[in-house]
């Protein structure tokens, strides 16, 4: 459904976006990752139509997105960077205005307004004026927006920026909802928002793609995952050299001395069996025992620092 | 040519010309200016004629308050607010995009010189003026209003700042206000051959404007403003093309 090849931007001597390459099919909810200035606002500008690329090609639904802009901009829902929308109107009026541009007629008009309205939740502020509104208000006025008329594709920059933990979190469960049958691209700052919308997570570093693959996969690059937490009932004297030997041991890091410890395992294999055994045979006051699954602002801070790739 | 997207963004940008303080202030300062010309500097009851001479003939002065005033948040204040993205990813054409904020502006100043009327009442009222000379004299000021607008689409789709706009759509249209009068002859005159000169002058308003107001519209005035309208519509999907790919 979405088709980049090659897709570059430059402003000036700056590179924002470094021949993007990839292909997202309906189902796929595909979270953006990178620092500021990666180029995750660019991507989705050009893919949106906003911007034009300076070299390579993206396609929406078949549609080139320079060569056949307007077909491809009807298929896309885009939510664009900080939500921006016409303060001066009423929420219900600015929604039947954008329905309207999405060539809805009529009762149709209303019935998109009504669901869109019900979907993010805007019943109780949809006669007000957008300018009284709060930025979360906003925010979700701009993500109601983008859901009229039932777009195949959605494009979110940043949709839950603004929001408190509540809206947060049923902005996240409704994205993955419409992430069933639909192609929906997010960006965010937010590594938890990634595991609990996406399945499918790209970093952009400079412009190019860092890592391109599923939240799941991107936790096990962290050097946490397969690591064992240990911490006894009470202090064992002696007991860090013989931790720090055993076998499949990477590394160890002692959180309390003498009795609370992490074990980094070699190549992230599984380690827990290894720390049980030794657990086991020698009767430690085990307090907790746990695998941690990995650590995703780990493996970001890596991969946006070179460490990793 | 697809109306129903050139209604829709019309509707749009005509109501929010109508919710905006700042377009009814400019409307207001536009009207009460031309009765003070009308009245002072024209001596519309010293005359003794019952016609709306004195009326009209500011009007041009005064589109450069009105014209740059409602220009000047056709595109700038959609650059500067970042509404711009929304609009330019919407699946509208950017000839519907275009027309359809050119009109909304052009009909609002239909509106304030509709808000006029009273004057053409008080001559009516006052004695028996040629009331075919006014009604050519409106459509004249109407067509004129939309060459201002025209201009101001384009400039103001150049900058990202409304003031900055204002002020850049002012000088525009005063330079071409004045471009038979010799302060922008001479500034041509010295280096450029005589067909420019001719030319420049030729791209004046007023010429057009003087006729209307002495009840003739021909149609090479339509065709002028036809012409003059359409090139800047152009230039302004140019600009806002330029936007896109800078």
């Amino acid at each position: 459904m979405i088709i980049a090849q090659e897709l570059s931007r430059h402003f000036g001597d700056i590179v924002a976006v470094d021949r993007l390459s990839f292909e997202l099919a309906a189902g796929e909810v595909l979270g953006f990752l990178g620092p500021n200035g990666a180029g995750k606002t660019t991507a989705m500008r050009m893919i949106t139509g906003f911007l034009t690329p300076t070299s390579g090609s993206a396609s929406v639904c078949g549609h080139d997105v320079v060569a056949d802009s307007l077909a491809a901009r009807r298929h896309i829902g885009y939510l664009p960077e900080g939500a921006p929308c016409y303060a001066d109107m009423t929420v219900r009026d600015f929604l039947c205005f954008i329905a309207e541009t999405r060539e809805l007629r009529g009762n149709a008009v209303r019935r998109e307004v009504e669901k869109s309205i019900e979907m993010v939740d805007l019943g109780a502020v949809e006669e007000q004026r957008i300018l009284t509104l709060s930025k979360g208000y906003r925010r979700r006025v701009g993500l109601a927006q983008a859901l009229l008329s039932d777009p195949p594709v959605l494009i979110l920059d940043e949709p839950t920026d603004g929001l408190d933990p509540n809206q947060k979190d049923q902005v996240r469960r409704l994205i993955a909802e419409l992430g069933s049958d639909r192609l929906v691209i997010i960006s965010t700052h937010i590594l938890e928002e990634i595991e609990a919308v996406c399945n499918r997570a790209m970093i952009l570093v400079d412009g190019r793609i860092a890592v391109d693959t599923t939240p799941t996969e991107l936790r096990r690059r962290s050097r946490w995952h397969n690591a064992v937490r240990l911490r006894l009932l009470e202090e064992r004297v002696g007991l860090e050299e013989q931790l720090g030997e055993l076998s499949g041991v990477a590394e160890l890091l002692s959180e309390e001395s003498g009795r609370h410890w992490v074990l980094f395992a070699e190549g992230r294999k599984a380690l827990l069996p290894t720390v049980r055994n030794f657990v086991e045979k020698n009767s430690l006051p085990v307090q907790t025992l746990q695998v941690e699954p990995g650590r995703l602002d780990d493996v970001f801070h890596d991969v946006t620092h070179g460490k990793l790739a | 040519m697809n109306w129903r997207a050139i209604s829709c963004v019309f509707r749009r940008e005509f109501s929010a010309c109508f919710s905006t303080p700042l377009a009814w202030i400019f409307s207001a300062i536009f009207l009460f200016l031309s009765g003070v010309f009308t009245f002072y500097l024209g001596y519309f009851y010293e005359r003794g004629q019952a016609d709306l001479r004195p009326f009209f003939q500011y009007h041009p002065w005064l589109y450069l308050f009105l014209a740059s005033a409602l220009s000047m948040r056709i595109w700038a204040e959609e650059r500067a607010s970042g509404n711009i993205e929304l609009l330019l990813t919407l699946p509208l054409s950017r000839a519907s995009l275009v027309l359809g904020k050119f009109f909304a502006a052009w009909c609002f100043c239909g509106v304030v010189l509709l808000l006029s009327i009273p004057m053409w009442i008080t001559a009516n009222y006052l004695g028996e003026p040629d009331n075919g000379v006014i009604i050519a004299s409106y459509a004249g000021s109407w067509l004129m209003a939309g060459g201002f607008i025209a201009i101001g689409c384009c400039l103001s789709a150049l900058v990202r700042s409304p003031t900055a706009a204002f002020l850049l759509v002012g000088t525009v249209c005063f330079v071409l206000l004045l471009s038979g009068h010799p302060l922008v002859q001479d500034l041509v005159s010295g280096w450029a051959p005589a067909a420019l000169v001719e030319a420049v002058s030729s791209l004046g308003f007023l010429p057009h404007y003087n006729t209307a107001v002495r009840g003739v519209i021909s149609l090479r005035d339509l065709l002028y403003y036809f012409s003059l309208i359409t090139a800047w519509l152009i230039a302004t999907a140019i600009v806002l093309d330029r936007v896109q790919t800078r």
